[in-house]
């Protein structure tokens, strides 16, 4: 996957130690204490596809207000990106894995 | 003893808690997020270094004390950061932490749930790199960093200049300020705007500031659309005087003032009422914030008034929940407190008129704008579903007919745009649009969260 | 004060009101149909939306697969769409007893001409790869279907208003008074409407008419509580349900799974308000994530429920009145009355248009509560 242009710029640097995650397959890095969205907007400028119509969205009040970030993660979860602090190995995406076309 | 529960964990249940706690009274103070302050005061990482009194400029001062008050207040509150209320059953609250459903049942409850962005759409909004306005600001204070590299702010609020000034002086190439409400309509609302002479000429200064830097600040706009393939480019607005005019940027910061997070306090049987100068309802209470005897709201989850009169409001609420335990009052400490909250509030019908929140724009949106970007309903749905209905209607049967208002965030962001295409589709007027009824829960909570210890 | 004059007058803007009134409207009947509040708006527009056959009352059967048959025609008939899918419906038992009751109803829907699958162990885990693997039996109906009871209701009156029927929303009835061999109704507003036959489908209010003419049914209210996710990968075709009714569910094509579930809870229609008890939203939530554990991490967005009309036998009252030629009675449906409605439309207005209608009714009668009424089994499982 093409790594696209960061949508968010970063002007203050934590000190944490730093985090691996994945993102649709692709390697990010991030620092302790980044959010799950900022880690995933610091490295592009997605953070799920909405399930009517596969349009992108990047989040949106940055609050846990708007519900507009949710990323699905290999672990089965679901994670609120905004709100929710990076940990190491995560493995996010935005769009449900290897559930869809499977229905009866 | 008594059990107080305050829902919030801001400036106005800090207050409360004080309060509480200097009369022998030990509440409990839950907050969804991970630290203390809220979202206008939100407190950054301790490992994030950024400049707060660069970043808050005079209000740096009230910031720290805040903080300070709060760490002084923490070994003497059961305080439960990072739980939800999820529903609230009369004096039972449903409570989510840890993944995890667990209840608490309370004798006084105080919520102080805070307010959030309102929002208009316009053509392009649900483009990745449309933020809201606070969310701009939170980008910086809890993960420093900025929305974009160059940022328009568009909207109608005192915020916007503020927002863009934190963000210059942060390094951000500011692309416009653009506000809808026009310049002639704020030089009218300006008498009722010297209630707050600090804060006024405070948002004057932004504006002088925003001019001397050369940043183009437009009054009277309109917003046309959002350019760009999957991503801000540009955005598209005419101006005041019907030109249109393109501003390249990579992100957006988009509000119209703040609205009240009410979900709580209807869940908790709060009565609400239409307020027309905000065109908002909002739950009544009395000059306490007393909803019922046991119910108290408190700060901006119940009236937008800033800071200062969540402070207040919060005191204001604790006096009344002892009040209400037989505790005598202090009319001495009372009077003051009432006195700045009712000002401070007074203050934002003044500025609702300054930032007009924009009603005729919504109406005259074209149909292909989303309009609940949750369900990707549009405006057009909307009005075709109430043009079909067999008399008129309000918001819960437009929500019944199109899923506007269905999705995850149960109409917080398209509510109130949906209330004024509801009431210009109708003619009917804003109150008679109605309010979308609130139901639990408050946010989503996934089915694993229902699973019993084993 | 003005008084229109009609051949019908319809009492209750529900789905029962609005099929009556299409009905008749379309074989060249002068009908009003009157609403208190907006049409559909109580038990119509927030039921399950099941259209299910299976674990009908056996005398019901004739009324429902009559009823079927118009919701497969839904779209050519009333020129709407109401999101009619025809998902099947599984029936899962957990125990031996539990699969003695699906075999029975099976037995029931067989002899009413309908094609049960029964389906095993092994079966379920092919087919429903999703379902947990605890149920001992299931059957399967494939021409049972679902429909969006929000759309439902609107779109069959707007049908009817385009017959020539005359819907009037938020008008109240104050009073009903017998006029020669007709009726006289007043509204809230002091207006008159005079009609020769009266249908009182008032759901959970319709006592208030019924009694005014000196026959009654021991009706009482409750409400349904369900709750709606957020949208999920579609993996789940048929509507489900537990044959204890503990979970009853279904996921709609746009994703979301609306899960309801017995036992129901209060309902007032005075205050018109049913609040939903969050301790039962939690044991929703567990009951659906043991039966399709793949749902566990799916988030609950929003819970509600709804007034609807119940009798202690669990069977509605539809027919003639007991009492008064041209008063007929279709209420009580307690909680499965959107499969049938479009059935009792049709045979109201037969009732009414041609003095008789093929579809049996006798055991809806509402004379039957003249003598002590019969409790139901399932009353006394499926309320708090």
């Amino acid at each position: 996957m093409e790594r696209s242009q960061a949508q968010f710029r970063r002007v203050a640097h934590r000190s944490g130690p730093p985090i691996t995650l994945s993102f649709d397959g692709v390697p990010i890095r991030a620092t302790t204490g980044d959010s799950v969205l900022a880690a995933l907007l610091e490295n592009g400028a997605l953070a799920r596809r909405l399930e009517f119509g596969a349009e992108p969205r990047a989040g949106f009040c940055l609050m846990g207000a708007c519900q507009d970030c949710w990323v699905w993660s290999a672990a089965g979860g679901r994670i609120r990106a905004c709100t929710t602090p990076v940990s190491e190995g995560m493995q996010l995406f935005a769009e449900p894995q290897g559930m869809a076309g499977a229905h009866g | 003893m008594a059990e107080i529960v305050i829902i919030g964990a801001g400036p106005a249940g800090i207050s409360a808690a004080e309060l509480l706690v200097a009369n022998g009274l030990k509440p409990i103070l839950i907050d969804e997020g991970t630290r203390a302050g809220g979202q206008g005061y939100r407190r950054p990482a301790d490992d994030l270094p950024l400049d707060m009194t660069k970043l808050m400029g005079s209000e740096a001062g009230r910031y720290v004390a805040l903080h300070k008050r709060f760490a002084a207040l923490r070994s003497q509150i059961d305080y439960r950061p990072q739980t939800l209320v999820w529903a609230i059953d009369g004096q039972r609250l449903h409570l989510l932490r840890d993944g995890r459903a667990e209840t608490l049942d309370c004798d006084s409850l105080l919520i102080a749930s805070g307010a959030m962005d309102r929002i208009a759409p316009f053509p392009g909004w649900t483009t990745p790199g449309v933020f809201t306005l606070g969310g701009a600001q939170v980008a910086l204070k809890d993960q420093g960093c900025l929305i974009g590299s160059r940022v328009a702010f568009l909207g109608s609020s005192p915020l916007l200049t503020l927002a863009a000034k934190q963000y210059r002086a942060m390094g951000a190439e500011i692309a416009v300020i653009a506000d809808t409400t026009p310049f002639s309509t704020k030089l009218a609302a300006m008498p009722a705007l010297l209630g707050a002479p600090r804060t006024l000429l405070r948002g004057l200064s932004y504006m002088a500031a925003a001019l001397r830097a050369g940043i183009p600040m437009l009054h009277g706009v309109t917003p046309v659309a959002v350019e760009g393939d999957g991503r801000v480019e540009a955005l598209v607005l005419r101006d005041g005087s019907g030109r249109e005019r393109r501003f390249p940027c990579d992100a957006i910061a988009l509000g119209y003032g703040l609205k009240p997070e009410t979900q709580l306090a209807d869940l908790a049987g709060a009565a609400f009422a239409y307020d027309p100068d905000f065109r908002l309802f909002l739950p009544k209470i009395d000059g306490f914030g007393r909803a019922r005897p046991g119910l108290y709201l408190a700060g901006d989850g119940v009236r937008i008034g800033g800071a200062d009169a969540a402070e207040a409001s919060g005191a204001l609420a604790a006096h009344a929940i002892l009040a209400d335990l037989g505790r005598a009052q202090d009319i001495a400490m009372i009077r003051p407190l009432a006195r700045r909250v009712a000002r401070l509030r007074d203050f934002q019908r003044g500025l609702a008129r300054a930032f007009a929140w924009p009603r005729e724009q919504i109406a005259a949106l074209p149909d292909s704008v989303t309009l609940c970007r949750c369900e990707s309903v549009t405006i057009g749905e909307v009005r075709t579903a109430m043009a079909k209905a067999l008399g008129p209607v309000e918001v819960n049967r437009v929500k019944a007919m199109t899923r506007c208002g269905m999705g995850r965030c149960q109409g917080r962001v398209c509510g109130p745009a949906l209330q004024e295409i509801v009431a210009a589709g109708t003619g009917q007027g804003g109150e008679a649009a109605g309010r979308l009824r609130g139901q639990a829960p408050v946010k989503p909570i996934a089915l694993a969260a229902a699973e019993e210890p084993a | 004060m003005s008084t229109q004059t009609t051949d019908v007058a319809i009492v209750g803007g529900g789905l029962i009101g609005a099929w009556t009134a299409f009905f008749l409207a379309r074989r060249g009947q002068r009908v009003t149909l009157i609403e208190k509040g907006v049409v559909g708006e109580q038990s119509s527009g927030v039921n399950f939306g099941n259209l299910r056959l299976q674990g009908r009352f056996p005398g019901q059967y004739p009324l429902s697969l009559r009823s079927q048959a118009l919701w497969e025609d839904f779209d050519a008939l009333i020129g709407e769409d109401c999101e009619f899918e025809q998902t099947g419906h599984l029936y899962l038992a957990y125990d031996e007893e539990e699969h003695a009751k699906l075999e029975g109803y099976a037995k029931v829907s067989e002899s009413y001409g309908l094609a049960i699958e029964r389906v095993s162990p092994a079966d379920l885990r092919r087919r429903w790869p999703w379902l947990s693997e605890r149920a001992v039996a299931a059957t399967f109906s494939a021409r049972d279907a679902t429909a969006n009871p929000r759309l439902a209701t609107p779109a069959v009156a707007r049908a009817a208003a385009r017959q020539g029927a005359i819907i009037r929303e938020n008008t109240r009835v104050t009073a009903v008074d017998r006029e020669g061999d007709g009726f006289a109704l007043t509204l809230a507003d002091g207006s008159r409407i005079s009609c020769g036959a009266l249908v009182n489908c008032a759901g959970a209010w319709a006592l208030e008419i019924a009694e005014r003419f000196n026959e009654t049914a021991p009706v009482f209210p409750a409400g349904p509580p369900q709750f709606v996710t957020e949208p999920f990968p579609y993996r789940i075709e048929p509507s489900v349900q537990a044959i204890d009714g503990s979970v009853i569910f279904r996921q709609i094509p746009r994703g979301n799974i609306i899960l309801a579930g017995y036992p129901r809870t209060a309902a007032d229609p005075q205050a018109n308000r049913a609040p939903v008890p969050p301790a039962k939203t939690l044991a929703a939530m567990r009951a659906l994530a043991r039966v399709a554990p793949m749902l566990a991490q799916c988030h609950v967005i929003r819970v509600w429920s709804g007034i609807e009309a119940y009798l202690p036998d669990m069977i509605p009252v539809i027919g003639r009145s007991g009492t008064t030629p041209g008063l007929f009675h279709a209420f009580g449906f307690c909680g499965h009355g959107f499969q049938i409605g479009p059935g009792v439309g049709l045979s109201l207005s037969e009732m009414i248009l041609d003095g008789e209608t093929p579809t049996p009714l006798e055991p809806f009668a509402i004379t039957r509560f003249r003598s002590a009424a019969t409790v139901s089994e399932k009353f006394r499982k499926e309320f708090d």
